[in-house]
């Protein structure tokens, strides 16, 4: 409201700066997809990509509107805790690069499935692989679809909420056209362009933000905490998480074991032809992304200093809108019209590398190889993956609709407990445990995606709390608002003991045979 | 508890899309049996393994040991180092730095502990298979 008074950047600038991503990203999409009808082009970009290439494209897939809006709001807000977010998400490319990257490009052909069914009974593992994937996907798609709701709300000054949903809609039907169009190249191109305007978008507000506190980190801090409603406590750990420590450390834990379980990052890894450029794109992934999220850092404490907490919680967008704010405090309607794209762009980008991985998914995992026993024809298969991605689109934007306004980075950090719970134990153990076998792999996807949906029904998300989805009941059994600390172990265990009680074997030659395919790449 | 589960039917498994067999395999595709066996493998893993296990434990401990400072050593992490920087924040910056040095020393070391020794793996098994 007090926002819309004061005439926060001018919505028709915001809406031609967008506009022109758009048009200029359909165009590189269109022009780089002219041959695609194969199964290889459409899942793979036919591994043609460079590691360079790949790895900003994948940095692109990763960083999304959470770690835009949502880590510099919560940053903003509650100053460390917040930034958490930033050092979770970092150190996590720590796992991808030592242990999934390069053996998953070596074992798999398109999806996740590919790994984890190569030496087990293929039917009931692919489905799943299937499952995890269209369950941690939606997660994830909801928190950036609900992240557009509050950017749309903000900076094309729609205050109604049925204007919201239609921008939503609009917003879906273009991230589908990208996928339709584009396949894995075309969505792969368009990470590598946004990904470049973020991260050069960031690294400007930084060094203007640094500049104008005379390049002292006290001057800034102190600034912050002057702005802020919780004072000095910003500076220190605890101001978010400080009555319930096992909360912060089960957030930890999925943040740091949830990125190399992610479906979309995972699939990124059949994009280029070796394992060698897979560990390249690693590298260039972290490089860039320890670039973005020291920046946060500094634009989300920027944003407390400048814009002032208060401000920031009584704007349209709330938390979310820390970072656009900040842009129209130090450069008016322009920056904001800049950062206004980049954030929509980010979630466009983000949202169909999102359907392309489930519509691969479910034409791959389950279409191909439960359907079809493995015999279906590329051509169908990829009209299979083009339907799924039409449906995805659609229950994305009404995901979206529905969860407006719930908070970014948070909604994330849940999709990256189911990550780490179902499919982190899964993908280790049949990497390197000779014994796991296909009752162990069910076992351990199946009761880390149970116990997750399970906790975070029974948490205060859901219930019990004020900011709860159903504020007004309270069933929250559970305290913790991240499964995190309870689900991953329980799969890990679950995982084991699958494999220990039950009777089948594991193939022994297919498991030498995924030894020496993962570690030499032999075979592909 | 243990479930009961049906004879496997094992024809199926080659025929179909076994996943990883990219091209149709040819008549004679690598002995994959007989390089696990092989010596020059067999040191391949173990080193493989030793090193990406070892690093595992160094980042995970050293997260952890943040994680829980930040969640039980409240007044540690706020205790002012210079002007309004605490050791909190620089903990976690040093989070980012550990975390670049841990991929370089990765980078630095598969190029010359793994690299060479895949190609070498990799070309003996064209080798036989011609």
């Amino acid at each position: 409201m007090i926002l819309a008074s004061e005439g926060v950047g001018n919505p028709t600038l915001n809406t031609a700066v967008f506009a022109a991503f758009v048009v200029v990203t359909l165009y590189v999409v269109y022009r780089v997809s002219s041959r695609n009808s194969s199964t290889a082009d459409y899942y793979a970009a036919g591994g043609g990509f460079s590691g360079v290439q790949n790895g900003i494209a994948l940095s692109g897939d990763f960083l999304s509107a959470a770690s835009f809006l949502g880590i510099a709001g919560a940053i903003a807000i509650n100053g460390y805790d917040g930034f958490l977010y930033s050092i979770g998400f970092l150190v996590a490319w720590l796992v991808n690069l030592l242990l999934v990257a390069e053996l998953v490009r070596n074992t798999g052909r398109f999806t996740m499935g590919d790994v984890i069914a190569f030496r087990m009974r293929k039917r009931p593992v692919r489905a799943a692989a299937a499952t995890s994937t269209l369950v941690i996907s939606f997660f994830y798609m909801l928190a950036q679809m609900a992240g557009a709701g509050a950017v749309v709300a903000l900076l094309l000054d729609v205050q109604s909420k049925a204007g919201q949903a239609l921008v939503i809609a609009v917003v879906g039907l273009i991230m589908v056209l990208y996928v339709l169009v584009g396949g894995m190249k075309g969505t792969t191109w368009v990470q590598i362009i946004k990904a470049s305007i973020l991260i050069l978008c960031v690294v400007l507000m930084t060094v203007f933000l640094l500049g104008k506190f005379g390049f002292s980190m006290t001057a800034l801090l102190e600034e912050a905490a002057a702005n802020n409603s919780k004072g000095e406590a910003v500076l220190e750990p605890g101001a978010q998480y400080g009555s319930s420590p096992l909360d912060f450390i089960s957030l930890s834990l999925a943040l740091i074991l949830g990125a190399a379980g992610l479906p979309h990052v995972l699939m990124r890894f059949y994009t280029v032809p070796n394992a060698t450029e897979a560990r390249r794109s690693v590298v260039w992934a972290v490089g860039t992304m320890t670039v973005f999220y020291v920046s946060t850092l500094v634009i989300g404490y920027g944003a407390s200093a400048l814009v002032g907490s208060e401000r920031i919680l009584d704007s349209t967008g709330g938390v979310n809108s820390a970072a656009p704010l900040l842009a129209f405090e130090i450069g008016g309607t322009v920056l904001l019209g800049i950062v206004a794209a980049v954030a929509f762009a980010t979630i466009l980008a983000v949202v169909a590398g999102l359907t392309i991985t489930a519509s691969a998914s479910f034409a791959h995992d389950v279409y191909a190889g439960i359907f079809r026993h493995g015999r279906a024809d590329a051509a169908s298969e990829v009209r299979v993956a083009r339907i799924t991605a039409v449906v995805i689109g659609a229950l994305a934007i009404i995901g979206g609709i529905l969860a407006n306004g719930q908070n970014v980075a948070f909604l994330v950090a849940l999709a990256f407990a189911f990550a780490a719970s179902a499919n982190l134990s899964t993908i280790l153990y049949s990497l390197f445990w000779k014994r796991f076998n296909t009752t162990g792999t069910l076992w351990a996807m199946y009761s880390g995606l149970g116990s997750c949906l399970l906790l975070v029904f029974f948490s205060p998300v859901f219930s019990g709390s004020p900011n709860s989805i159903f504020s007004g009941a309270d069933f929250a059994l559970f305290p913790l608002s991240n499964p995190g600390i309870v689900s991953i172990p329980v799969s890990f265990v679950c995982g084991y003991l699958g494999t220990v009680l039950s009777s089948d074997k594991a193939d022994e030659a297919l498991q030498k045979e995924m030894e020496v395919r993962s570690l030499t790449g032999i075979g592909r | 508890m243990t479930e009961v589960v049906p004879p496997r039917p094992r024809v199926a498994t080659f025929g179909g899309i076994a996943p990883g067999a990219a091209a149709p395999a040819p008549p004679a595709g690598p002995d994959f049996a007989a390089i696990h066996a092989s010596p020059a493998f067999v040191a391949l893993r173990g080193r493989f393994r030793r090193f990406v296990f070892g690093m595992t434990a160094v980042f995970f401990v050293w997260y952890l040991t943040y994680v829980l400072l930040a969640a039980y050593a409240k007044d540690f992490m706020a205790t002012r180092v210079t002007g309004s920087v605490t050791v909190g924040l620089i903990l976690g910056l040093l989070q980012f730095a550990s975390t670049i040095a841990i991929t370089a020393c990765y980078l630095r070391w598969a190029r010359s502990r793994i690299d060479p020794d895949v190609a070498a793996i990799r070309a003996a098994a064209q080798g036989v298979a011609r």
